[in-house]
C-alpha cells in the first residue's frame, strides 16, 4: 500500500509524519504547481473550484509516482468539499487511474469514528501506536504553526529580502525530517533557531493585517499567490483566522485539547451579524473581523476561490461588520490565474490606505 | 523651470504628465501601449523632452500602472505607486473633498470611496472585464462607428433598449439580438451603456456607499453617453475633471512632489532614456514545475531588474547582489 492525499499548504508534514510514524509507506504529490492546475482544470468541472482542480492534479501526479491509495479529508456540512473525495476518486476512475479511498471525515459524535476509519489504513496496529501517531502528527503540526507564526513577525523587518522565505523553507524542512519524538523536539527548537538568525530592523514600522475566508486558500501558497509573502514584503505582519494544528484540535479532536485558540471565539463574535452555520468557515469568516477589530489589527482580508458558496455568503455581510467595527475590510477571489501583478496592485492599494488611516488617527466613524 | 514627471503605463494607454510646482499640469501625453510597453514610454518621453524648454529641471519622477515596476526602473524612479493610490491623489487635487471615484480604464474598472481627503475603500474589477474601455473599443468597431462618436450617438436615443450587461459575450449577442430586430442605433447604443454601469455599479460598486462630489475619470470618461448613463442611474452629479484621462500620471507626479519635499534628490536618470538601449527578455526557469516565466530587462546590455519568478530565486539574486554592491 502506498498512500497519498492532497496538498495544502504544509499539511503534508503532519500527515506524512502520522503515516510514516505507522511505518505505511507514502508517496507525496509534488508541491502544487502550474502543472497541477493544468492537469487539475483538464479534468475537473468547469463550476468547481480551485480546491477540487488542485486535488484532482496532485492525485494524478501523484498516481504517477506509483500511489495506489488516497486519503482524503471529507466532511459534513454544506460546502462542497464533503464531497470531494468520492467526485475526484470518480474522475480517477474515468481516467484510468487506480486507486483506493479511504475518507476520514470529522466525527459527528464521538472521536472513535476517526479511529475506526484511520484503521482502514493501519491495519493491525495496535491502538496505543495509533494514537501515538496521531498526536505525533499532531505534534508536527504545532511545530510547522510555530515556524510560520514567527515567519509572519520575521518576514516584514527582514534586512535582506527573501531570508526569511529561505529560513522557513529549512525550518520547515527539519521537521519534515525528524523520525520520531525526541527527534521532532529537537528538529523544533532548530526550526527557531533558524528563524530567529534571520537579521532583522525591530525598529521597522510595521502595519498588522489578518487574513481570513476559506481554509484551503488560506493555507495553499500555491492557491493564494503567496499572499502571506507578498504582504510581508510590504512591510505587513499577517496573521491568519486559521492555523492548520487549531483546525486539528477543533474539528478532529472535537477542541479535546483545551489552552489553545479556537475558532468558537469567531463564532461567538459573529453573533450579531450572522447567527447560523452557513457552510465551511462563512461563520467563523463574520465573527474574524470583530475579533481583530479587537486586537488591534489595521485591516483584514478575506480570500476564497471563485464559487466559493459559504465564503460568498459571508462577503455580502462583510461591509456592515467591517462599518460596525471601523476595521477596512478588502475582498480577494482566486481562480485560476496565476498572474501575481493584479493582486500585488489591490495588495498595496489596501496598505496604502491602511496607512494613511493609521497617519491621520483617521477611523470610519469621525468621518460621517 | 522645475517640475515632477508622472508616468502611467497601463494595458491600453500610456499617459505622461510634467507638473509644475504649482500642481498645474503644463504637458500631458497618451499614447496607446499597444504592447509596447518600453518602446512607448521611450517615444512618450521624447516628445515630452521635445515640448519642453531645455532648462527644464525634474525634481522628481512617479510611475503608476500595470508596467509600474518595468518603467520605474527604465527611468529612475522616486516613488512606485499603484494606480489605486494614484488616482485617488489626482481626484484629491482636482476636485477637493470628492468622496466617489469612478474610474473605468481599458482593461479595468474600480470604485475608490474617499471620507475626509482619505481613501475609505475601493474595489477593483477581479475575474471579469465586462463594461470596460476594451468592451467598447470593439464594439465600436464592429457598429462601425469611431469610438470618439460612440457617446454623442448615444445621447440621441429616445427609448434606450434593455441589454444584458452582465457578461460581455452575452451582452454582444443581446446587442446584435436587438439589432436584427430594427432598434435604432441610438438606441442600441445608450442600452449598452445603460447596461454596463448597471454591470460596474453590481460588480465593482457594489455594497459600497456613493456620496457626492462624484468624480468620473479614465479613458472611458470621455464618452458623454456613459456619464449620462451614470447620472441616470446615480441620481447625482458626475464630474468630469479636465485631465480625466491622465489622472494617474497626474497622481504619480504628485506624489513624486510629496516624495521629494522630503529633501531626497531624484533618481531620473534624465530624458536620454529615451535613447538609451533597453531591451527585455523572459526564460523560463527550470528549477521546478511552476517553469515560470522569468522577464528581465537590460540597459545597455546590463541586466537591471529581474521578476516573474514565484520563489524570487531570481529576482532575489539580482536584490543580493545590489545589496553588496552598495
Amino acid at each position: 500500500m502506498k498512500v497519498t492525499f492532497p496538498h495544502m499548504g504544509n499539511l503534508y508534514i503532519c500527515v506524512k509524519g502520522m503515516l510514516e510514524f505507522l511505518d505505511i509507506e507514502v508517496i507525496l504529490p509534488p508541491a502544487s504547481s502550474k502543472r497541477t492546475l493544468t492537469l487539475g482544470a483538464k479534468y475537473s468541472p468547469e463550476f468547481a473550484c480551485m480546491p477540487l482542480k488542485l486535488n484532482l492534479g496532485n492525485l494524478i501526479e501523484a498516481s504517477e509516482l506509483g500511489a495506489d491509495t488516497i486519503m482524503m479529508a471529507g466532511g459534513c456540512g454544506p460546502c462542497r468539499f464533503g464531497y470531494y473525495a468520492q467526485i475526484e476518486h470518480s474522475i480517477l476512475q474515468d481516467l484510468g487511474y487506480k486507486y483506493n479511498l479511504v475518507v476520514l471525515e470529522p466525527p459527528e459524535k464521538h472521536i472513535t469514528e476517526l479511529t475506526s476509519r484511520v484503521r482502514q489504513i493501519t491495519g493491525k496496529k495496535s491502538w496505543w501506536k495509533v494514537i501515538q501517531a496521531i498526536k505525533y502528527g499532531y505534534l508536527k503540526s504545532r511545530a510547522v504553526d510555530e515556524v510560520e507564526l514567527m515567519s509572519f513577525k520575521i518576514r516584514p523587518r527582514e534586512l535582506v529580502t527573501g531570508e526569511t522565505d529561505r529560513a522557513l523553507a529549512e525550518a520547515l524542512k527539519e521537521i519534515d525530517r525528524a523520525g520520531n519524538m525526541q527527534e521532532l523536539k529537537l528538529a523544533e527548537v532548530r526550526g527557531k533557531e533558524i528563524m530567529n538568525d534571520v537579521a532583522v530592523d525591530s525598529r521597522r514600522p510595521v502595519i498588522k493585517v489578518a487574513l481570513t475566508g476559506e481554509i484551503f486558500t488560506l493555507l495553499e501558497p500555491f492557491a493564494n499567490l503567496n499572499i502571506e509573502r507578498h504582504l510581508g514584503r510590504l512591510a505587513v505582519e499577517v496573521d491568519r483566522s486559521i492555523y492548520l494544528s487549531e483546525w486539528i484540535n477543533d474539528h478532529l479532536f472535537m477542541g479535546l485539547l483545551k489552552g489553545i485558540r479556537s475558532t468558537k471565539e469567531y463564532c461567538r463574535s459573529a453573533a450579531p451579524y450572522l447567527n447560523h452555520f452557513v457552510g465551511g468557515h462563512g461563520l467563523e469568516t463574520v465573527g474574524s473581523i470583530p475579533v481583530y477589530a479587537r486586537q488591534g489589527y489595521a485591516g483584514v482580508i478575506q480570500v476564497f476561490p471563485f464559487t466559493c458558496m459559504p465564503e460568498i455568503v459571508a462577503e455580502s455581510i462583510l461591509p456592515k461588520v467591517s462599518a460596525a467595527n471601523d476595521i477596512p475590510v478588502m475582498t480577494l477571489i482566486m481562480d485560476e490565474h496565476t498572474g501575481e501583478a493584479g493582486m500585488v496592485t489591490r495588495l498595496e492599494a489596501f496598505v496604502d490606505l491602511l496607512e494613511r488611516r493609521q497617519n491621520r488617527g483617521y477611523t470610519m466613524k469621525n468621518a460621517k | 523651470m522645475t517640475g515632477y514627471l508622472g508616468i502611467d503605463v497601463g494595458s491600453v494607454s500610456t499617459n505622461i504628465v510634467f507638473m509644475n510646482e504649482d500642481n498645474h499640469v503644463l504637458e500631458s501625453i497618451y499614447l496607446r501601449t499597444q504592447g509596447q510597453p518600453v518602446k512607448t514610454l521611450q517615444l512618450g518621453l521624447k516628445k515630452l523632452a521635445e515640448s519642453l524648454p531645455a532648462s527644464t529641471v525634474i525634481k522628481g519622477v512617479g510611475t503608476t500602472g500595470s508596467a509600474r515596476h518595468l518603467s520605474a526602473v527604465m527611468v529612475g524612479a522616486d516613488v512606485v505607486k499603484n494606480e489605486i493610490t494614484a488616482h485617488a491623489v489626482a481626484a484629491l487635487q482636482q476636485v477637493p473633498g470628492v468622496q466617489t471615484v469612478l474610474e473605468i480604464g481599458g482593461q479595468d474598472s474600480k470604485i475608490i470611496i474617499l471620507r475626509k481627503g482619505v481613501v475609505a475603500d475601493f474595489a477593483m474589477n477581479t475575474v471579469c472585464a465586462a463594461g470596460t474601455g476594451s468592451f467598447l473599443d470593439q464594439q465600436a468597431g464592429r457598429l462601425n462607428i469611431p469610438i470618439e462618436e460612440f457617446g454623442a450617438l448615444a445621447l440621441k436615443a429616445r427609448t434606450p433598449v434593455r441589454i444584458a450587461g452582465r457578461c460581455a459575450v452575452f451582452a454582444e449577442s443581446d446587442m446584435i439580438h436587438k439589432q436584427q430586430m430594427g432598434f435604432e442605433l441610438p438606441d442600441i447604443l445608450a442600452g449598452l451603456c445603460e447596461a454596463l454601469v448597471r454591470n460596474y455599479l453590481n460588480n465593482v460598486g457594489k455594497g459600497k456607499e456613493i456620496l457626492e462630489p462624484v468624480v468620473f475619470q479614465g479613458g472611458v470618461a470621455a464618452n458623454i453617453g456613459m456619464r449620462k448613463a451614470f447620472e441616470k442611474e446615480l441620481g447625482l452629479k458626475i464630474n468630469i475633471p479636465r485631465y480625466y484621462n491622465v489622472m494617474g500620471a497626474l497622481g504619480a507626479a504628485l506624489l513624486a512632489k510629496e516624495a521629494a519635499a522630503k529633501g531626497n534628490a531624484t533618481r531620473f536618470k534624465g530624458f536620454r532614456v529615451a535613447d538609451m538601449n533597453f531591451s527585455t527578455g523572459s526564460f523560463e526557469c527550470s528549477g521546478c514545475p511552476n517553469m515560470c516565466e522569468v522577464i528581465e530587462i537590460s540597459e545597455e546590455g546590463t541586466v537591471i531588474a529581474r521578476w516573474g519568478d514565484r520563489c524570487g530565486r531570481w529576482s532575489n539574486a539580482l536584490a543580493r547582489e545590489q545589496v553588496q554592491i552598495s
